[in-house]
């Protein structure tokens, strides 16, 4: 299965991303082999409308569950339109959020976590 | 042709003194016997009416266009989210378009690309208009609604509503974003109004800025002059800004604003002070 994590940096040993939409990557990862692809978010600087973005990103990527550390309420929203599953409250590294997916340690969140512009720094 | 005189009353810092300065001119306009409405552009908190008590005489909902889709009429070929620049609608594959209302600014890109038709309006209520009179001074003011994020649109209503061929004077919100340059689209003159602070100064800089991007005559005007230093003042030598006022420093102006009240009915003074600023600007654009 494809996974996308929120990732401070472009491999797998960088720190999960605490935001979503505002996220400097995402790196889509098989959670089988382990090979991974680096999506640069262009949504980073939006004004606005930055977690739909990424979340289409996501989405298009073919992920199917998206680890992250916070998710605000349109992108939780659009995730769940795609049927792409939200893991909220992750962090660490990108492999050890994928290792504690896979051993089953992660639980599905049921909608957002923060309001919107949290990770705007405003 | 529109035959009436736009001033609009700006800073880049909030609380300078641009509701009082705009309150003021505009009574004592109209004691000069000149057609004036004062406009409150502050659509997320106007407070001009609190000096000028008007009595409202009309009230309208603005309503916007947000696009609804059709998914029986729908392809799924995503142009209506390749077109978006706001993530207002997505298009998550196949027949899947999702739309976020408040992000929407009512472009109707959407709705003109789409091939099979899909894409119908919807209108929201952003807020409302309200026109009355303060005496001899027209008044209107946006009043946004709670949870709404179209202020600019708003603003672009209660211009519209304002039909006057004489004086209007606009209140501008603080900063230099979206609706700051909105309310100053399309004005004769903008006066600055800054304070002595360091504060002052560094948000006059950018509000100079925007008014020089825009194309704008401005004068700046200096308010609680001697409560501060002198290098707004040094600034505005330094670029060639005219500085068309000085307000004191004054306690009673104070006193008098915290009550509600206006400068020109503590300080009649101010009266030919505000009337003489209003003929410095018109001799300015006539001249």
């Amino acid at each position: 299965m494809k996974v996308a994590v929120s990732a401070e940096g472009i491999g797998l040993d960088s720190a999960v991303d605490a935001r979503f939409g505002r996220a400097a990557y995402f790196l889509v990862v098989d959670t089988e082999t382990m090979d991974f692809e680096c999506i640069g978010n262009d949504a980073l600087s939006a004004p606005g409308g930055a977690g739909i973005n990424a979340a289409k990103a996501v989405a298009d990527s073919g992920a199917k569950a998206v680890l992250t550390g916070n998710c605000g309420p349109n992108a939780a929203r659009t995730l769940a339109a795609a049927g792409v599953k939200l893991y909220a409250g992750v962090s660490g590294t990108v492999k050890d959020a994928i290792e504690a997916l896979k051993s089953g340690q992660l639980a599905e969140s049921g909608g957002p976590t923060v309001d919107s512009h949290f990770g705007t720094g405003s | 042709m529109r035959t009436g005189f736009r001033i609009a009353i700006a800073s880049g810092k909030g609380g300078t003194g641009k509701t009082t300065i705009a309150t003021n001119l505009a009574a004592a306009a109209a004691e000069k016997g000149i057609a004036v409405h004062y406009v409150d552009c502050d659509v997320e908190e106007p407070n001009g009416h609190i000096f000028l008590k008007p009595q409202i005489e009309s009230r309208k909902d603005v309503r916007v266009s947000v696009p609804q889709v059709d998914k029986d009429k729908c392809s799924g070929c995503g142009k209506c989210g390749e077109v978006c620049q706001y993530g207002a609608i997505v298009h998550l594959g196949g027949k899947n378009v999702l739309t976020f209302e408040n992000l929407c600014h009512s472009c109707r890109g959407c709705r003109l690309l789409c091939p099979s038709d899909a894409i119908r309006e919807r209108q929201i209520k952003i807020g409302q208009v309200e026109l009355g009179k303060a005496g001899k001074v027209g008044f209107a003011q946006g009043i946004l609604s709670i949870g709404s994020v179209r202020s600019v649109s708003l603003i672009r209503h209660l211009k519209q509503a304002v039909d006057s061929e004489g004086l209007v004077i606009f209140d501008v919100p603080p900063g230099t974003s979206c609706p700051v340059v909105e309310s100053l689209k399309g004005v004769d003159f903008v006066l600055l109004v800054t304070e002595p602070t360091p504060f002052g100064l560094h948000d006059l800089k950018l509000a100079v800025e925007l008014v020089r991007k825009m194309g704008l005559g401005f004068g700046v005007i200096i308010n609680r002059d001697g409560c501060g230093d002198d290098k707004a003042e040094r600034y505005c030598e330094d670029k060639g800004i005219e500085i068309l006022m000085r307000i004191k420093d004054d306690r009673r102006i104070a006193e008098a604003y915290s009550a509600g009240g206006m400068i020109i009915d503590v300080l009649p003074e101010y009266k030919e002070a505000f009337a003489h600023l209003y003929e410095s600007v018109w001799k300015r654009l006539k001249g």
